[in-house]
């Protein structure tokens, strides 16, 4: 074996090029080194040699696949057709089809500005004063489960991150325990709880048929889950589907869940986004703390706000008692510590600094209303050129019936890729289209791509 | 059974058994067994019975006890924050002028990074550690994805390490920052410590260093310290590292670096990077955990990144794609806003260079703490060898003190410092050397 300790650094480099130079990946070629022979063989790679002169340890690393949803939007900024049109992320547009960044953020970053905070580390659980207002946003500052301090409440980064602190939890003290999730949901969900290794299993949810919700499999399913088991509820606006169960419903669901002595979990990422009206979309979760019912919630100010990249959420968790909220407090930070030791400072700011002050609050309530009515009047103007321009019969209704920013069209996978490929409509591969992408301007042209898909594609 | 500590064998079971049985042990007076979910007001039972408090983070809850204290002599060096010589926080110049500019363009938006981050910034990263003209990254062999500052890059790479590589080991260094071991063991990583510190002379114990991972098995992971080792601020020579370098490949070792004092460690950016630089260039692969919490002040935005350096571009390509895995459902991408301030500055000239005088003023209020210290315990008479506090570099000083050392610091001159004795020296002012020498004084004296 060619020992080469002694040998400069330099002259390591040369040999390397000469290496590189000779190196014929996946042929037997012999190749000649200082003199002597080398056959590539096998052992060779494991030959252990003083310079690193050899195949790379992550050689047998596959390239993995881009994000389902994700990858969507990287597939549009390449495509260069100018009838383009992005509906996979959900991030708002305005009507011009532009990133909107709320005013009110804007003023919050001013003020934040003009104080000249310092950027010192948070404490593990986050910003106090965000965790306050984000607790008393989703739960109403004078709900009893605030004033008994029963809510565990840690900053988390966005939904995405507070998904992924409550997992870690789950998988630490509910060993075994499985999380049910919504048949459809989130594509990212499964991927958080198979990372943080909790098993999980789907209940039905979106009803083909009705393109609607299968109340009955829902229920027969969560029933059919074992006690104690986490069920993933989505707070309001249904990702993908945009389909919520009605009050009604809601009671029903609470009922089983109580009966099974199963855990809710809500996943809230459209509060104030699904109606307009920020109680209004938190009533289901409300309903549930109301019974005295210990659940998980994730929040998300990405959409709300809009502060998307800003990456700031929470993960709250109503326990029983205030010392077990104390307890699971202390465990959560536990786990965020490994992962990240604090959260970022900047998103929270601009949370507290928005929801904690009366003046910012009614104008964020005033944007918020104007993006959600946005979004209803373009459902209602795709749905009136669907019904202009398809003369089949089929009734789109369900169009105005979903709720959120995303329509389940019903579309499949393949009728999904023809959107793409003709009519150069970006969307996620289940059928769902995010209706904050698109401008009324675009809603006849939409209607046009997906009548020829569904019709002519099979 | 219901400890946390139960293996999770042992935590299966009495999960099943409080299945089975229904409600746990503690109801109130009714005998209805009411479920933990139910809202029966007479008896709150809680499914989160079994869950016991957690301690205090030992390091981050130096600083939580230091907020305790109403002593006006209370002086906080526990968590590695610089401070001013007037004990304040500082948010240097160049950051503030970067963040002005970014609030004030109205151009820009909020929309999600891409899962990898922002672009700028990972490039700029790479070459700030690396070096701008660094061959590895000409030829497109190192993949760099913006990361939560040097913890959340700690983890992303033992989380990608445990799932695509060979081994799965990390060897770290006796002792290190606290936090190391949690995060490669939450990562999936199981943990080795290989030795460093010498108690006795206050230094390296490169022997035992050496001796360590001449045994290690071949192909383990080492992690390194690229500059300033927390918490003992004993570095190698370069002549020490040469001779580590030539150990780790001989036995395939894969080094991580961690390099979270670029910049801080000697006041030159260059000059801290020596030991990464010194790796790479023998054409080897390695990961690179880079924070920007202390040479940027940027603790709280929580920016960092991590770079692997691979054998060729099209290894690199296809371990960015596997990062991303590891990202996506972790957070999903990465905070904009510390990103941005340090893309500003890194890309501007003139802001660079302000940036290199600010970090050294830091760098050198460092140093000449270190010096005030070691005089003031000179002219006291303290007992004992003081030359490392001017030898260790960065912003830790191991000071040897014990345990008992420390609490009594604690209690007796509400001096707040990690049981280990690492004292924060950028927690330290010209005011508050001479508290300290006294307080070291009395421990060494009053205490064995």
């Amino acid at each position: 074996m060619l020992s080469l300790a002694s040998v400069s650094p330099s002259a390591s480099l040369s040999l390397q090029k000469n290496f590189k130079t000779n190196w014929k990946r996946g042929t037997s070629s012999r190749i000649n080194f200082l003199g002597s022979d080398f056959s590539k063989t096998k052992s060779y790679t494991r030959t252990s040699m003083t310079v690193a002169v050899k195949v790379s340890r992550f050689n047998d690393i596959t390239m993995a696949p881009p994000d389902p949803i994700l990858g969507v939007s990287e597939a549009f900024k390449a495509d260069t057709n100018e009838m383009k049109l992005n509906l996979g992320v959900g991030a708002y547009r305005t009507e011009d089809l532009q990133p909107y960044v709320l005013n009110v953020v804007k003023k919050a970053e001013n003020l934040m500005l003009e104080r000249g905070e310092n950027k010192e580390y948070l404490p593990i659980e986050g910003l106090a004063a965000f965790n306050k207002v984000t607790a008393e946003l989703l739960l109403g500052a004078d709900n009893a489960v605030i004033q008994q301090q029963r809510v565990a409440t840690v900053q988390g980064l966005s939904g995405t991150g507070s998904l992924r602190l409550a997992a870690a939890l789950i998988e630490r003290y509910f060993p075994g325990a499985k999380v049910l999730i919504s048949s459809p949901t989130w594509g990212n969900h499964k991927n958080i709880f198979n990372d943080a290794r909790v098993p999980w299993s789907e209940y039905r949810y979106y009803d083909p048929k009705t393109v609607g919700l299968d109340f009955d499999g829902m229920i027969s399913d969560i029933k059919a889950a074992p006690d104690g088991s986490f069920v993933l509820l989505h707070g309001c606006a249904h990702n993908p589907t945009g389909i919520d169960p009605t009050p009604e419903q809601w009671e029903k669901i609470a009922d089983v869940i109580q009966e099974k002595n199963q855990i809710p979990f809500f996943d809230v990422a459209y509060q104030g986004f699904a109606s307009g009206s920020l109680d209004e979309d938190a009533s289901s979760v409300r309903l549930f703390a109301a019974r005295g019912m210990e659940l998980f919630v994730a929040q998300s100010y990405s959409k709300n706000l809009g502060l998307y990249a800003e990456r700031i959420g929470a993960i709250n968790v109503v326990c029983a008692s205030s010392d077990a909220a104390a307890r699971v407090k202390s465990q959560l930070k536990r786990l965020a510590r490994p992962m990240y030791s604090n959260p970022s400072i900047h998103g929270a700011r601009i949370v507290a600094n928005v929801v904690g002050s009366p003046e910012l609050f009614n104008q964020w309530k005033e944007e918020m209303e104007m993006m959600a009515g946005r979004i209803k009047s373009v459902r209602q103007k795709l749905y009136d050129s669907l019904c202009a321009k398809d003369k089949s019969g089929k009734d789109w209704s369900f169009i105005l019936k979903q709720i959120g920013m995303f329509s389940f069209t019903g579309l499949s996978k393949t009728q999904t890729e023809n959107m793409t490929s003709k009519w150069h409509v970006y969307m996620t591969k289940d059928g769902r289209i995010s209706l904050a992408g698109l401008s009324s301007a675009k809603c006849e042209y939409l209607a046009d791509a997906i009548v020829d898909s569904y019709h002519n594609v099979k | 059974m219901h400890s946390w500590a139960a293996s999770p064998a042992d935590r299966r079971l009495s999960a099943l058994i409080r299945h089975l049985e229904g409600s746990s042990n503690s109801m109130d007076s009714d005998t209805i067994t009411a479920s933990p979910t139910s809202g029966f007001s007479g008896s709150r039972n809680s499914v989160f019975e079994h869950v016991v408090r957690a301690p205090e983070d030992p390091i981050l809850g130096v600083t939580v006890a230091y907020n305790k204290d109403t002593s006006p002599l209370k002086l906080n060096l526990g968590v590695g924050a610089y401070r001013t010589e007037e004990g304040k926080p500082l948010v240097l110049n160049v950051v503030r002028r970067a963040e002005q500019m970014l609030v004030n363009n109205s151009s820009r938006v909020k929309e999600y990074l891409p899962i990898v981050g922002l672009a700028d910034f990972n490039k700029l990263s790479a070459k700030l550690i690396l070096g701008a003209d660094s061959p590895a990254i000409q030829e497109n062999r190192v993949t760099t994805v913006q990361c939560l500052s040097g913890t959340g890059s700690l983890r992303v790479g033992g989380e990608f390490l445990a799932r695509h590589y060979h081994q799965r080991t990390i060897y770290i260094p006796q002792p290190t920052w606290g936090n190391h071991p949690k995060v490669f063991t939450l990562a999936g990583l199981s943990v080795k410590t290989f030795r460093y510190y010498d108690p006795v002379t206050r230094g390296l114990d490169f022997q035992g260093l050496l001796e360590d991972l001449g045994s290690a098995p071949s192909g383990e992971i080492v992690l390194l310290h690229a500059c300033a080792h927390n918490p003992t601020g004993v570095d190698p020579t370069p002549q020490q590292w040469e001779q580590i370098r030539q150990l780790m490949r001989s036995k395939a070792l894969l080094p991580f670096f961690d390099s979270a004092y670029q910049g801080f460690a000697s006041g030159n950016l260059d000059a801290d990077a020596h030991s990464v630089r010194l790796f790479v260039a023998d054409g080897g692969e390695c990961l690179v955990a880079q924070s920007y919490a202390k040479n940027m002040g940027l603790y709280g935005e929580r920016v960092g990144a991590l770079s692997i350096v691979c054998k060729s571009a099209d290894v690199a390509s296809r371990v960015e794609s596997q990062l991303k895995l590891v990202i996506r459902p972790m957070y999903s991408n990465p905070p904009i806003h510390g990103a941005s301030i340090v893309a500003t500055i890194l890309k501007d000239r003139n802001m660079y260079q302000e940036w290199t005088i600010e970090l050294k003023a830091m760098a050198d209020r460092i140093i000449n703490m270190r010096q005030q210290l070691f005089d003031a315990l000179r002219s006291r008479g303290t007992p004992g060898d003081w030359s490392h506090i001017i030898k260790q570099i960065g912003m830790f000083t191991f000071t040897g003190l014990n345990s008992e050392q420390v609490a009594f610091m604690r209690k007796e001159y509400h001096i707040y410092m990690t049981s280990d004795g690492r004292i924060s020296m950028a927690g330290l002012s010209s005011r508050t050397v001479p508290h300290l020498a006294d307080a070291i004084h009395a421990a060494v004296t009053r205490l064995v």
